[in-house]
């Protein structure tokens, strides 16, 4: 039995390793065209910044592969043959396979901008933009980052501690207002601009103008304002990587889409990570989940499904985490999902960035916790929200979710009494 | 269709990796305090110089000013000059990128430097009498009368210079750390013990007992690390000393055998080898900027398992032979162990090859006072080091700046707290991690850090015999399951 994965991201990876586990025979060939061993791609950022060196962001050693007989190609899939299980890959030509795992992950969304082909113009997403990046910055005195995502600020923190000048573009009326709820995102627009960062809030970009060399000389927003400027980063989201499907007889809509197996439409070909779309029964939403942890579950799920077992992905309670410059930010379950049965508790130190949120319905359970500058335990609040604590029970217990180094300044007192009030 | 230029994309980063990215910008101004600090450096060094070679106020207060003072000055006013103005945070930027900090050119002169002068210090007498070395340390340590005058009322010897030099270097990159963590409260009391400790129980205490003619005792060092605080000839010399002798040599029991099982079981290791230690002190100030390279493959765990057990069984060998008297080969025995062990790896390299191989080569792979308090740390201890739940994602900070070469991601990704018998608790796991993934924690008992570790017996022989350190787990996210059918564990898969 040979087993093809392509791409080898979370998702790919932790599926090598699951079929492995089950199949101490079958023989497992992963394919990038990225990188020769698996790295974690959320610590791109640290390469650049030099607070890691590359070979610090590999998770496995490198003699693990071969221990587990686990064989990888550098290359690119360039096409797949479902009915004679072949596919074309760029540099060696043909190769068989038995049964095949898609996980190509996602790719930074373009919106079709005058320029956006020009040199200096670029998303960050793989290691080929972060050596893109190395070359582009060299020119760059100013640097327009376009899309108030993750990725965006990412990549502002990265230029910025350069010395290079950032003006970061962003469509909507305040930081991320689409995913986190006002006063978080207020505090970011103040983080971001107390870094350094000039921030042009409710500002599109409308075009990249060339220098006359073919290289980006400045940009013009949708007001008509024009900024010189050497470098665009685009970062205006993600979407399933399915280029190299979509001519194939694996059906795709946004992504590849999968049941909830992670099987495709094709026999033996099974998708996983950002680059599925999973079909959720009883009409429920098809499921696209562009994290770093869906991806190893879902990968978990393929590999297991690979091997023989058979598996179902559920998606887990909602939880995610990121940092903004020095702002630590944890989120649990439904918040700011613009459910009408949504109530809010919010409480915010006076001076020092923090804020925590619980949130509840209409029957005082609660559905949502998240915090900014205040570490909380994974565990505890997903259990909380799955048992449908009150609000109540949560702030009398919320000593239990912190998860601040020892001496930290601990707030729960503060954050009780203040709170309290709101819910009788 | 994939991007052709995608398809060509074939660049080797294995080979050439990410060097440090340049911009079309110049290079930020030197602030005022930084290029003052750079002036008394120099001033400080000329200081030396100058009372080296020509004498000039050499053995008085206002020589100790103009060179050390200067110095100290200097350097402290560089790190304002740096953190002047960044906001409280993780403070990486650029540290992959500097010689100096990455066995660069740089790097290597100040290994050897460190090496050169610990050699020159530890055999000064040997190289005097056997290489007529000219008296390298004889001005220098003149420079120091009128503070070993003052503190132990006799004049300074090589001894006092080392450990003034020492102090000076905890206290002075204590600030460096006290700046860079300042919005960290672990790490800012972490290094204000280690700070305290050092001036106040390896410098100041020894000095002022030698004043009042009592004899030489650090109450900071116990044995193993401070071998001959057990060996039974020293043990005579201190009771023979009087009421204070007797004290330490009671202080020297209670501490190996009471304080050390009792506070390890209770904290874990890092209450000694990140809060008191001198040698864990120095790691943690002056050896900060170098924490990055130390090596966190199996390999050199498997090392390290070896030689810091080997080096535990040599002195215990050893003393046990000095107290049953076991013949005329423990004289020869304690000599080998004094220079091998002593000062060759503790000193020469221990400390000489900080910018080659980080700043714990000692206490990762030679300390036998590390040793012990591992072994109690990895089976009864009820310090972990805890993962917030699924939220890793395996970027590797945590690994990178372990400077005991642990692999905390290898856990961290898969949910599993960290419990090693190196671990030194310094924390900056948990303060690195952008996700809020690692927390220090004393938990309620011992038993719940792993599979086995409610009987410490069977998790020691385990520990021994593993081949790989970080265990498998059989399913990383079992939520996922189907309820009530769950396939993961149990059944065979089709063959």
């Amino acid at each position: 039995m040979h087993v093809v994965i392509i791409g080898n991201g979370a998702a790919g990876v932790t599926a090598a390793f699951r079929i492995r586990q089950h199949q101490p025979d079958w023989q497992i060939t992963m394919i990038s065209g990225e990188s020769k061993y698996h790295y974690s791609r959320p610590a791109l950022m640290y390469i650049y910044m030099g607070h890691m060196p590359y070979q610090d962001t590999k998770p496995i050693e490198d003699h693990v592969w071969s221990d587990k007989k686990i064989e990888l190609l550098r290359d690119w899939v360039v096409d797949i043959d479902t009915q004679g299980k072949k596919l074309k890959l760029h540099r060696r030509g043909a190769m068989d396979f038995d049964r095949l795992i898609i996980s190509t992950g996602s790719k930074p969304n373009k919106f079709g901008w005058p320029g956006q082909d020009l040199q200096g113009v670029q998303g960050l997403w793989g290691l080929y933009d972060l050596k893109l990046l190395q070359e582009n910055a060299a020119r760059t005195k100013t640097a327009v980052i376009v899309g108030g995502g993750l990725i965006g600020i990412e990549m502002a923190e990265m230029l910025h501690s350069q010395g290079i000048h950032v003006i970061f573009l962003v469509r909507e009326k305040s930081y991320w207002n689409h995913i986190l709820p006002p006063e978080e995102s207020a505090l970011i627009n103040q983080i971001i601009v107390e870094q350094g960062i000039d921030l042009r809030l409710e500002t599109e970009l409308k075009e990249i103008i060339d220098n006359g060399q073919g290289q980006v000389g400045g940009i013009v927003t949708t007001s008509g304002e024009e900024i010189t400027c050497q470098l665009v980063g685009l970062t205006a989201g993600v979407s399933p990587n399915c280029d190299m499907v979509k001519e194939t007889s694996i059906a795709t809509k946004r992504g590849i889409l999968v049941d909830q197996s992670l099987q495709t439409s094709a026999p033996d070909v099974w998708a996983a990570g950002d680059c599925a779309e999973i079909e959720m029964p009883e009409g429920k939403r098809n499921q696209i989940n562009q994290v770093w942890y869906t991806a190893k579950m879902q990968g978990e799920i393929a590999g297991d499904n690979v091997a023989g077992m058979k598996r179902q992905y559920e998606p887990p309670l909602w939880y995610n985490s990121a940092k903004f410059f020095d702002l630590e930010y944890h989120t649990y379950g439904q918040v700011n999902r613009d459910l009408n049965q949504e109530l809010n508790l919010v409480w915010q130190h006076p001076r020092e960035p923090k804020i925590l949120r619980i949130v509840h319905n209409r029957a005082m359970e609660t559905i949502g916790i998240q915090s900014m500058g205040i570490r909380l335990r994974h565990r505890v609040c997903e259990k909380w929200i799955n048992e449908k604590q009150t609000p109540g029970w949560v702030l009398e217990h919320l000593a239990e979710a912190n998860f601040d180094p020892e001496f930290y300044q601990r707030h729960e007192d503060e954050i009780r009494s203040y709170l309290g009030k709101q819910i009788q | 269709m994939i991007d052709p230029e995608l398809l060509n994309y074939d660049f080797d980063e294995e080979k050439n990796g990410f060097a440090a990215p340049q911009a079309a910008v110049d290079s930020p101004a030197l602030s005022s305090k930084e290029a003052m600090g750079r002036a008394l450096l120099a001033l400080g060094s000329m200081g030396i110089v100058l009372q080296v070679t020509v004498g000039i106020f050499l053995g008085s207060w206002l020589g100790i000013l103009l060179s050390y003072g200067l110095l100290a000055a200097g350097a402290i006013l560089i790190f304002l000059g740096r953190f002047q103005g960044t906001h409280p945070g993780i403070k990486h930027d650029g540290t992959m990128f500097r010689d100096i900090q990455n066995r660069g050119v740089l790097g290597w002169m100040l290994g050897m430097a460190i090496t050169a002068f610990y050699v020159v210090l530890y055999f000064y007498d040997d190289l005097q009498n056997s290489w007529d070395m000219p008296p390298l340390l004889e001005r220098p340590t003149k420079m120091l009368n009128p503070l070993a005058q003052l503190l132990s009322k006799g004049d300074a010897n090589r001894w006092f210079l080392y450990g003034f030099l020492y102090t000076v270097a905890v206290c002075v990159f204590g600030f460096r750390m006290l700046l860079k963590y300042r919005h960290n409260k672990y790490q800012r009391f972490r290094t204000l013990s280690v700070m305290f400790f050092q001036f106040g129980f390896a410098f100041l205490l020894p000095n002022l007992l030698k004043a009042f003619h009592q004899p030489e005792f650090y109450f900071t060092y116990f044995w193993p690390l401070k071998y001959e605080y057990l060996f039974p000839n020293r043990i005579d010399t201190l009771k023979s000393s009087g009421a204070i002798g007797t004290f330490m040599v009671f202080w020297g029991l209670l501490a190996t055998f009471v304080l050390t099982p009792i506070l390890t079981w209770r904290f874990g290791k890092r209450w000694y080898c990140s809060w008191v230690c001198g040698c864990g002190g120095l790691a943690e100030t002056l050896g900060d900027p170098w924490r990055q390279q130390s090596s966190n493959g199996q390999r050199s765990w498997k090392i390290e398992h070896w030689t810091i057990h080997t080096i535990l069984i040599l002195i215990t060998v050893l003393t046990v032979g000095l107290w049953f008297d076991l013949g005329s080969w423990t004289a020869s025995y304690k000599k080998s162990y004094g220079f091998f062990v002593g000062a060759i790896f503790s000193g020469v390299i221990g400390v000489g090859f900080y910018p080659l191989l980080g700043s714990r080569v000692w206490c990762r792979f030679g300390c036998p006072m590390a040793a012990i308090l591992g072994i109690l740390q990895r089976t009864w201890s009820k310090f972990r080091i805890t993962t917030n739940g699924d939220q890793c994602m395996s970027c590797g900070n945590c690994s990178t700046y372990c400077e005991m070469g642990i692999d905390v991601r290898g856990y961290a990704e898969k949910g599993l707290n960290i419990v090693r018998a190196s671990c030194v608790g310094c924390g900056i796991c948990a303060a690195v991690c952008p996700r809020g993934v690692l927390g220090l924690e004393n938990g309620m008992s011992p038993s719940d850090r792993f599979d086995g570790a409610q009987s410490p017996l069977l998790a020691l022989t385990e520990s021994i015999a593993a081949s790989t350190v970080i265990p498998e787990r059989k399913t990383m996210f079992p939520g996922t399951c189907e309820p009530g059918n769950c396939q993961c564990k149990e059944e065979a898969p089709e063959s």
